[in-house]
């Protein structure tokens, strides 16, 4: 069998230092990927469907209070823990180092959503209806899904197949920056940067190598591909 | 029953007893039956509401994507290690008290495991492409995944009903025959066809011996595997508080400890609608009362161990989910604790206590609840308070799930209530091969003990 291999690993660098919290990522990672829209009283039974949170920490004691943000989406993990527990191979490992989900193979069963340690795989527990005219919005390259099935962050994963068929035209791979996710791509701070890691001279490879990286969770081994930075002698603002 | 001591009873009367469930049924037995019926029906319906209307008619949620169905497939899989507990082990160890409730138990078993294996697919979010888990040919050339535990679990559980039921069938060919001989109509019918041709010669007796040896040893280590499976479908993840390795062995523990309680309700239920006091005496009441107390102290042992090691270690999220646990299911603790534990263990170390059907009635369903609540302690409180505490939550039960656990345990009943209608369910060939042996032979002017006593 002829081994799969990929001159891609795609990555994400998100310096904590620049993160306003204001959200934009959220949105547009919604507007991107046909996410569903909740009503009130999901969200407050804990269903919404945000492929892509913003964690809100308060720091310290009043009046010294300080607040920290933490933007997290699917960790793209390289020992995923979802993806063996799937009877259905619904959640598996791509070339290019995705963990990428077939929805149409999802049978709902949810122990991926409950094997990942982030919490960041969402569950269609409703079915959802765009009304008009926002189904005008839906993006043609993804699909809709339906009630049932397990979803989460695709780094945009639309965005790097079409980059991929340009770059394959032209015979190259894709150039560093030529392809980025919704909230990279969104974020006014540019607190997130994305790219091939299996590059050491791209952006991100080379933000990556920060001393003031870490992965969330490391403890448990997944070797996630979104990588944080946070410190350098500012940690307490 | 005038018979004197000592003396066996005649053939015909001893089957006529045993039998006796076997009776054109009652209006008692129709009403219990429609009951019965009535909540699987309203289980049915609400199960068909939930695929209709999506997954959100449970109470399930983001970070708890399991609750009540995952508990009560855990919960049904426990119980149905009874059969096996109380008809293989006894079995192999010679037990002779284990004849007359070896039938019901291994009965119980199978529908169980029935009822069981039905949870993990009501809880997928699609049922409808539940078959995407079997290793069907297709044209993707796609086999499921191996790695799943999911996978196991069935492979696992479909397995246990195959084995569990060849079991029971087996146990019962004799006793098939019996029914054959002494009925009409189309239950001759269906009783000639499911004896296949018994005639109770001395080679078919001697097969069956060995056969039924075998399936005992045979059966016992699909037994433990099966409930070490679904433990694995903790034991392999990540999550804390189910990544532990004592989880298969407890699991098995458990198992048992629900399974023989429900042996013992069951015995305490058939020997009153049946009025089978003869032969289900305070003797075996004491027996099993003696297994529980053993099973409890090992399961108190399994989960102080478990506590302990996590206390010790103090890993602060593990721990979290520990104190989540205790403070915000506090009642469902101690009922548990109570339950599996403390009763058990005061009450089954005196012989008094052990020999009243009331004490053992009482037990023996507390024991079950409690062993419900563990399954639930196990699943939920970790699933609430995972890795991340922003996104920790809460669940409890909607209406939809708890109607239908209520209708499987109906449709348990409603299973077994069919089967003692239809099928004999004391093993008739298996008492009476006891009675014959404890008789004592006459001998000249004498009766001295047979010397098949011994098996």
């Amino acid at each position: 069998m002829q081994k799969l291999t990929s001159p891609y690993k795609w990555g994400m660098v998100i310096d904590l230092d620049r993160c306003t919290g204001c959200g934009a990522c959220v949105v547009a990672c919604q507007a991107e990927n046909n996410v569903g829209i909740c009503e009130k009283q999901e969200i407050a039974e804990g269903r919404n469907m945000h492929w892509l949170r913003i964690e809100r920490f308060w720091v310290g004691e009043y009046p010294d209070v300080r607040v920290r943000f933490l933007p997290v989406m699917c960790q793209q993990c390289q020992d995923a823990p979802c993806e063996p527990v799937c009877p259905v191979y619904a959640s598996y490992h791509n070339p290019d180092g995705l963990n990428g989900q077939v929805y149409n193979r999802c049978v709902g069963t949810r122990y991926c959503g409950n094997n990942c340690p982030y919490a960041v795989r969402v569950f269609n527990f409703y079915p959802h209806e765009w009304p008009k005219p926002l189904d005008n919005q839906l993006s043609p390259d993804i699909t809709v899904r339906t009630r049932g099935v397990m979803e989460k962050c695709s780094f945009c994963i639309q965005r790097i197949r079409r980059a991929k068929e340009e770059a394959t035209l032209e015979g190259r791979i894709i150039r560093d920056g030529e392809v980025q996710p919704a909230c990279a791509q969104t974020c006014p701070a540019e607190a997130m940067t994305f790219g091939n890691l299996a590059d050491p001279a791209s952006r991100a490879a080379r933000l990556a190598r920060s001393p003031r990286r870490f992965h969330l969770l490391e403890h448990l081994g997944t070797h996630p591909s979104v990588v944080y930075l946070k410190g350098g002698g500012r940690e307490h603002v | 029953m005038s018979d004197p001591p000592g003396t066996t009873k005649s053939v015909s009367q001893t089957n006529d007893e045993l039998l006796s469930s076997l009776r054109p049924p009652t209006l008692a037995w129709y009403l219990l039956a429609f009951f019965l019926g009535a909540v699987v029906a309203c289980g049915l319906a609400a199960f068909t509401w939930q695929m209709m209307n999506g997954m959100y008619v449970t109470g399930k949620n983001r970070p708890v994507m399991w609750g009540f169905y995952i508990t009560g497939f855990v919960f049904w899989v426990g119980l149905s290690h009874s059969g096996t507990m109380v008809s293989s082990i006894l079995r192999l160890s010679r037990a002779n008290w284990r004849r007359p409730i070896l039938r019901a138990a291994e009965a119980m078993t199978v529908f169980c495991i029935t009822v069981a294996g039905l949870f993990p697919l009501i809880h997928l979010g699609r049922n409808w492409t539940f078959f995407y888990m079997i290793p069907y040919p297709n044209q993707r050339g796609l086999w499921p995944n191996f790695r799943s535990p999911l996978l196991w679990d069935m492979t696992a559980i479909t397995s246990y009903i195959i084995g569990s039921s060849l079991f029971l069938y087996l146990g019962m060919l004799p006793d098939l025959a019996i029914a054959r001989d002494r009925s009409t109509g189309w239950r001759h019918k269906m009783y000639t066809f499911l004896a296949m041709g018994w005639r109770g010669s001395a080679r078919e007796w001697s097969v069956y011996h060995k056969a039924s040896t075998l399936m005992a040893a045979l059966i016992i280590p699909v037994a433990v595997s099966v409930h070490s499976i679904v433990a694995w479908d903790f034991a392999v993840t990540v999550v804390p508080g189910w990544h532990s390795t004592i989880f298969p062995p407890y699991f098995v523990i458990g198992a048992i400890l629900s399974g023989v309680a429900a042996v013992i309700t069951l015995m305490i239920i058939i020997r009153k609608i049946f009025h089978l006091e003869e032969y289900l005496t305070p003797l075996h009441f004491d027996n099993m009362g003696k297994l529980l107390l053993v099973i409890s102290l090992l399961w108190t042992y399994a989960y102080f161990v478990e506590v302990q090691i996590t206390w010790y270690a103090h890993e602060p999220i593990e721990w979290e989910v520990f104190s989540y646990l205790s403070s915000r299911y506090t009642p469902q603790l101690l009922i548990m604790l109570v339950g599996n534990s403390l009763l058990p263990i005061i009450f089954l170390c005196f012989r008094k206590m052990r020999r009243s059907i009331g004490v053992m009635l009482l037990l023996s369903l507390w024991v079950n609840v409690a062993m419900f609540i563990e399954r639930f302690l196990i699943i939920v409180p970790t699933l609430s308070h995972k890795n991340m505490p922003f996104a920790w939550g809460s669940y409890s039960p909607s209406l939809v799930e708890i109607l239908v656990n209520l209708a499987a345990l109906a449709g348990f009943a409603l299973l077994f209530t069919l089967f003692a209608k239809f099928f004999p369910i004391m093993a008739i060939s298996d008492v009476r091969e006891l009675e014959v042996r404890e008789a004592k032979v006459p001998m000249g002017r004498t009766r001295l003990p047979s010397i098949a006593g011994k098996e």
